[in-house]
């Protein structure tokens, strides 16, 4: 069995490797911008890497297990009356069985490690290959390479992303015999566009480590640390430090109980991977009408009805702005330091 | 032909407090092969990172064909070829490949750059290895993919850094050897720097002696030992026996002593000093026949007498010698 995979995959790499490879290497007559040339070479490297076949394998094998969760589960999960009736469609992503988590669970969870697998050693390894100073020495602009660096990432995981968005589509499609509204459609582009800028803040996180550590294996484990952190202990700090503001329930009235909520939840929205999932689910889940929490005086007379996507998008717009913030701020703090560091040869 | 290409003036870096590159003035023409030579961390790689506008200088003024790389560094890295020291390539990709990146990344089209990049591996002697991944290739051959990668831009000038280490020495002949034509073909600009002078005096035309951040002398050889030995420009050795004189000298300083009583009456000795079994005698003027004599006379054995020649070592030594007491005095 083993053999086998290794057989497959050395036909996959042999494949190719017998391609052309990028267009710069082609005895044309056109002239590439500099830029451009960067980055088909880095998408080049990302895509004939150990390392991305790796995360592709993967990230397939997630995609398949949870369609097929939400295959097996969709019966369940559709009730009469339910609100979301109209949605099947966007269940494919957002259901699961229990056992498996559903597909957008798994994104956000592992759509971080894709970022900082494809970043981690952007900058550091071209140090001790001792090539960034052969490059740098070229004449570019500096900032090109970083910034080549950063767009070929985001281009291939932008391809894959939307070519497994597609894919699981597809098959929800054949497999259903229901096909989305173009509301539906909407949502999960809008939907794979959210996860991008997602991959793209823990990919920017990656390369400001890269920049700063001169050891890949420090700055990859820099970044997973960071994505530990937010994954599994940020919740729990912050329920301890809400546990100790809290006054017991009883003493405190309604509205404070929902200040205190609120407070919260912010807390927890400094978390990326917590603005991701805030995003998605109310983008997939069209009955999520509020983020936070609502007084019982809110619920009153409320219909149990769908967002509209408009509605939905302004629900989650501070969600999004944040993540595209974070990711900017990353991506400064690494311009800033590359712009100004001096590279010595190894 | 006398155009200076390279213009350093009061050129100074500092770390900290620590000064690697001190009031350098320095000054290359047009068509020369000059040597930077100095014990590591003289600030050699520091002055070529300032002179292609990769680091800022803390003062001073740096002109590379005319332009300042503090504030035009694109214009001066299409002019610059440059060859850090212990280059390395993209070890997943074959040499050509390599190169045709670098050819691209100097807005090339297709055509030419593939035309170049033939050529140029074929003047580095690498056609049979070009299509072989860079990763499985010997020091001495990524050294010359080095080179042909610097000249794929047609620099006026090109900047390479230690680019004899780590070659066996053979390989070291032939690489400069490379260098010194191509320079010569072309006419293009060498400034290389090294820490053996045996090797760079080989090719260059001119060498300056760079020690703790200071250019201490430069010029030819020649040049270079009459700005050195101008204090006592003759060294005599003498391997001098005591056995059949009857004298018990113990140790080194007493038999140092009595040579130079013996000595007292030669004009022009300046010092002695026991190096091994030797016996260094430093002079004004060329003294060796009086020496002789002196020695014969007072009864020693006279067993070897050579007048020194000023070699490459002798200079080298001295001028490294040199830096390290007046770093022990800073």
């Amino acid at each position: 069995m083993k053999e086998k995979n290794n057989n497959l995959i050395g036909r996959i790499q042999q494949y190719i490797s017998k391609t052309k490879g990028p267009g710069f290497y082609r005895a044309d007559d056109r002239v590439y911008h500099p830029f451009n040339v960067i980055v088909q070479k880095e998408i080049s490297d990302h895509v004939r890497s150990w390392r991305f076949i790796i995360l592709l394998v993967i990230i397939s094998l997630t995609c398949l297990g949870s369609m097929y969760t939400a295959m097996s589960s969709i019966k369940e999960t559709i009730k009469p009356n339910d609100p979301e009736g109209s949605f099947v469609f966007l269940k494919l992503f957002t259901s699961s069985d229990g056992i498996l988590p559903s597909f957008v669970v798994f994104l956000g969870f592992l759509g971080p490690l894709l970022g900082i697998s494809l970043g981690f050693d952007a900058v550091n390894s071209e140090q001790s290959k001792g090539t960034l100073s052969r490059i740098i020495s070229q004449p570019i602009h500096r900032d090109y390479i970083l910034n080549a660096k950063f767009m070929a990432s985001l281009i291939v995981v932008s391809v894959m992303f939307f070519a497994l968005g597609f894919l699981v589509m597809g098959f929800g499609l054949i497999s259903i015999g229901i096909p989305p509204t173009p509301g539906e459609f909407l949502r999960i582009i809008i939907f794979i566009f959210i996860s991008i800028i997602y991959v793209a803040f823990w990919l920017n996180l990656s390369i400001v480590f890269s920049v700063k550590f001169r050891q890949p294996a420090t700055a990859a484990l820099s970044g997973i640390a960071i994505w530990l952190f937010f994954a599994i202990f940020y919740e729990m700090i912050v329920d301890l430090i809400m546990k100790g503001l809290v006054p017991p329930t009883g003493l405190v009235t309604e509205a404070q109980m929902i200040n205190f909520e609120n407070f919260r939840l912010n807390l927890l929205r400094i978390s990326p991977s917590q603005l991701f999932s805030d995003a998605t689910t109310t983008l997939l889940m069209p009955n999520v009408r509020s983020l936070g929490p609502l007084s019982l005086v809110q619920v009153i007379g409320t219909i149990p009805g769908p967002l509209s996507l408009t509605q939905s998008l302004m629900l989650v717009w501070p969600q999004v702005t944040g993540l595209i913030a974070a990711t900017i701020i990353c991506f400064v703090i690494s311009y800033v330091s590359f712009m100004r560091k001096e590279i010595r040869s190894r | 032909m006398n155009e200076n290409i390279i213009e350093l003036v009061n050129l100074t870096k500092k770390y900290g407090s620590f000064t690697a590159v001190d009031q350098l003035d320095l000054t290359i023409r047009k068509g020369e092969v000059f040597g930077l030579l100095g014990p590591n961390g003289a600030g050699k790689s520091t002055t070529i990172l300032m002179l292609l506008g990769l680091t800022e200088p803390t003062s001073g003024s740096v002109r590379v064909c005319g332009i300042d790389p503090v504030t035009n560094p694109i214009e001066v890295k299409k002019k610059v070829g440059y060859l850090p020291e212990d280059v390395g390539f993209y070890y997943n990709l074959s040499g050509w490949e390599n190169l045709m990146f670098t050819a691209r990344l100097n807005r090339m089209s297709g055509k030419e750059a593939s035309m170049k990049v033939e050529l140029l591996l074929e003047k580095v002697g690498l056609t049979e290895a070009a299509g072989k991944k860079t990763g499985k290739y010997s020091r001495g051959m990524l050294q010359r993919l080095g080179l042909a990668e610097v000249l794929i831009k047609n620099p006026e000038v090109i900047i390479l850094d230690e680019p004899t280490l780590g070659i066996d020495p053979a390989g070291v002949v032939e690489f400069l050897q490379l260098i010194a034509r191509l320079s010569r073909q072309e006419g293009i600009t060498v400034l290389l720097s090294s820490h053996d002078l045996h090797q760079v005096q080989k090719i260059c035309d001119r060498v300056g002696i760079f020690v703790g951040g200071k250019l201490l002398a430069q010029g030819d050889l020649k040049t270079l030992s009459q700005v050195l030995f101008e204090g006592n420009p003759f060294v005599i050795e003498a391997g001098i026996g005591f056995d059949s004189s009857g004298l018990q000298l113990a140790d080194n300083k007493a038999q140092e002593e009595w040579v130079k009583r013996i000595l007292a009456s030669v004009v022009g000795v300046q010092a002695v000093s026991k190096n091994g079994n030797l016996f260094r005698i430093h002079c004004t003027r060329d003294a060796t026949g009086e020496i002789a004599k002196a020695i014969v006379e007072s009864g020693a054995q006279l067993y070897y007498l050579n007048r020194k020649e000023y070699g490459l070592d002798e200079i080298y030594y001295r001028y490294f010698e040199g830096g390290k007491k007046n770093e022990r005095k800073e």
